[in-house]
């Protein structure tokens, strides 16, 4: 399979990554290329075989239903979540308009 | 009174307790070294004063007879994949330009509980993703090695590659790292040092920026087996806030180092030999063998039949993690935000994230998004994850033959900066022996094995069961203890 620069701009869209006419049709062959090499994945046989889910055997734990059982990871702190944002307004995240 | 830069993490950590020097000595070396080796561009961000700070609090303990950690004293240089409270973690990257974290992750914070200090955050590919050290937004790291022919600028490695520099140009006796595929391992291997990737989940991953989750693994670089050992103690640990870390008890790797390797096997994979192989490497991989068999080892055959998927299957797999975990960079929550005249939420998105990604994130954003789209995912990333099962089948099988396994690092010394960066298929193919590990999940490290024609470092590389960290450090040791190298950069930069 590969991709044109029709495709790319669909796959950059989805991506939500802006990209210009130059710059998708650097793409093309760069992934094309990449795509092709990958390709060759079609020639193992893996009938049976079921895709990998956990390189470790691992069991997926619950904690205690607790509120904020790990003050780390738990709530109450607002103002730490936001103290990287880009434009935190009123206690929240700002963001352009979303309703017409 | 000697260097203290020339020393490395046990040997720091005994001076400072019986008291030969102080913690604060060993901190104003380091940060000294790394105040004059701004040439080498290793690290983002310099905190000499959080060394002090550490080494003051170590000093402190030692003069109230209190009980020292196994790092105490040892100052070290962190990633900046890792976040840490109060100062910048960019992952290389210019979306997270500025991001100063409000926690600790869990591996930097096992470390500092030890004892080690911060000497500043490692330079590295940006989001790790990276074979060279040329994708990060913050400059190409330069490796302090240079080929006897010529003084082109070599690349350190990568992703780790701001902590292969740091360790072997001297500017740091320890630094962390982390492998996906090979940045551990790969930028050990070209820096002449020593680097240990653990089985997948015995270090926690909460806090470290995430590539391919599933993959992601973090793990120490050093100058010896030894100091690997000590810091991958110390970094180790079950974390309940990661889901996948390891619930197990840590093993004291370094007490139980032993070279005496009577009565294990060693397997050679048979399609690691590929053709065309660089003499070079061929010969270094003849004489690891020579040094296994002579520390009692006995050396078998093994076949490892999907090596040939490995890297293809990686090319699926890691991407499309990556372009789940990227998604997150939205310019709401943290980091950059670009905000066109007039522009919507959506065009926000697509502005903020084409600005603040380099182009190997977004050509793998892309790669990933496809693989993951509506009618390719089953023929892309099912199949992928398929020949990973078929992968870790193979090295299932072999330890039913050995204990360990003994293949090169990387298919070639360091290349020159530049050499590869306009290739990403040429660049992928570095990792070639280093993948199939990460694959398996399995404890891998590589150890110096001496230098080529044109002196530059050679790695081998260990990859052993898992949770058999130490069955793979022990190896490592045998070979270290033949291998004498003591090889290291003049010291052209500063």
């Amino acid at each position: 399979m590969s991709v044109d620069k029709q495709t790319v701009a669909k796959i950059a869209s989805l991506a939500r990554i802006k990209m210009g006419d130059e710059e998708l049709e650097r793409m093309v062959p760069e992934l094309n290329n990449i795509l092709a090499w990958v390709e060759q994945l079609g020639e193992v046989d893996c009938s049976g075989v079921e895709p990998m889910t956990a390189v470790i055997p691992n069991t997926l734990r619950l904690r205690d239903d607790v509120v904020d059982a790990d003050p780390l990871t738990g709530g109450g702190i607002r103002d730490k979540v936001l103290a990287n944002a880009p434009a935190p307004e009123h206690g929240f995240f700002g963001v352009p308009k979303v309703i017409e | 009174m000697t260097d203290l830069t020339e020393l490395g993490v046990a040997a720091i950590r005994g001076g400072v307790a019986k008291g030969d020097f102080t913690a604060r000595e060993v901190a104003e070396a380091f940060n000294a070294n790394v105040a004059a080796a701004s040439a080498l561009n290793a690290f983002i961000v310099t905190t000499p004063e959080k060394a002090l700070e550490a080494a003051d609090a170590v000093d402190a303990a030692r003069a109230a007879r209190k009980r020292l950690g196994s790092m105490a004293g040892v100052p070290i240089g962190m990633k900046d994949l890792f976040a840490t409270k109060g100062v910048q973690t960019t992952a290389a990257s210019h979306i997270l330009g500025g991001f100063v974290p409000p926690y600790e992750s869990t591996v930097s914070s096992n470390l500092w509980a030890a004892g080690a200090g911060m000497l500043g955050k490692l330079n590295l590919d940006q989001f790790a993703m990276g074979s060279s050290n040329e994708t990060s937004y913050f400059g190409n790291v330069i490796s302090p090695w240079r080929s006897r022919e010529s003084n082109a600028e070599l690349a350190p490695g990568g992703s780790s590659g701001g902590s292969s520099t740091a360790v072997s140009a001297r500017l740091a006796p320890a630094a962390t790292g982390t492998d996906t595929g090979g940045s551990i391992r790969q930028p050990a291997a070209f820096t002449g040092i020593t680097g240990v990737k653990p089985t997948y989940g015995r270090c926690s991953r909460w806090g470290v920026v995430a590539f391919a989750s599933s993959l992601d693994q973090a793990g120490p670089m050093a100058r010896d087996i030894r100091d690997c050992a000590i810091m991958l103690g110390a970094m180790a640990g079950f974390d309940p806030k990661d889901s996948t870390s390891l619930d197990l008890p840590v093993p004291d790797w370094e007490a139980a180092l032993n070279a005496d390797l009577k009565g294990k096997k060693v397997g050679i994979p048979r399609e690691y030999r590929m053709d065309g192989m660089d003499a070079e490497i061929e010969a270094s991989w003849e004489q690891g063998k020579a040094w296994l068999r002579d520390a009692g080892a006995e050396i078998v055959d093994i076949s490892l039949p999907h090596t040939k998927y490995a890297l293809p299957a990686y090319y699926i797999i890691a991407p499309a993690e990556a372009s789940s975990n990227l998604a997150r960079y939205d310019g709401v929550r943290y980091g950059l935000r670009d905000l066109p005249e007039g522009a919507g939420l959506q065009d926000m998105y697509a502005a903020t994230r084409a600005e603040g990604f380099g182009d190997e994130v977004k050509r793998r954003v892309l790669i990933g998004t496809y693989v993951l789209s509506a009618g390719f995912y089953d023929a892309y990333y099912t199949q992928a994850q398929k020949v990973r099962t078929l992968i870790a089948q193979d090295f299932a099988n072999a330890f039913e033959q050995c204990d360990v396994i003994l293949a090169p690092t990387t298919p070639s010394a360091a290349f020159a900066l530049g050499d590869k960066s306009d290739d990403p298929l040429s660049m992928y193919l570095n990792d070639v022996f280093a993948v199939p590990a990460s694959l398996a999940g399995l404890p891998a490290l590589s150890v110096p094995a001496g230098l080529t024609q044109s002196g530059l470092p050679l790695g081998l590389q260990i990859i052993g069961k898992a949770f058999d960290e130490q069955g793979v450090m022990n190896a490592g040791l045998a070979i270290e203890q033949r291998a004498n190298f003591s090889a290291k950069p003049d010291r052209w930069w500063a």
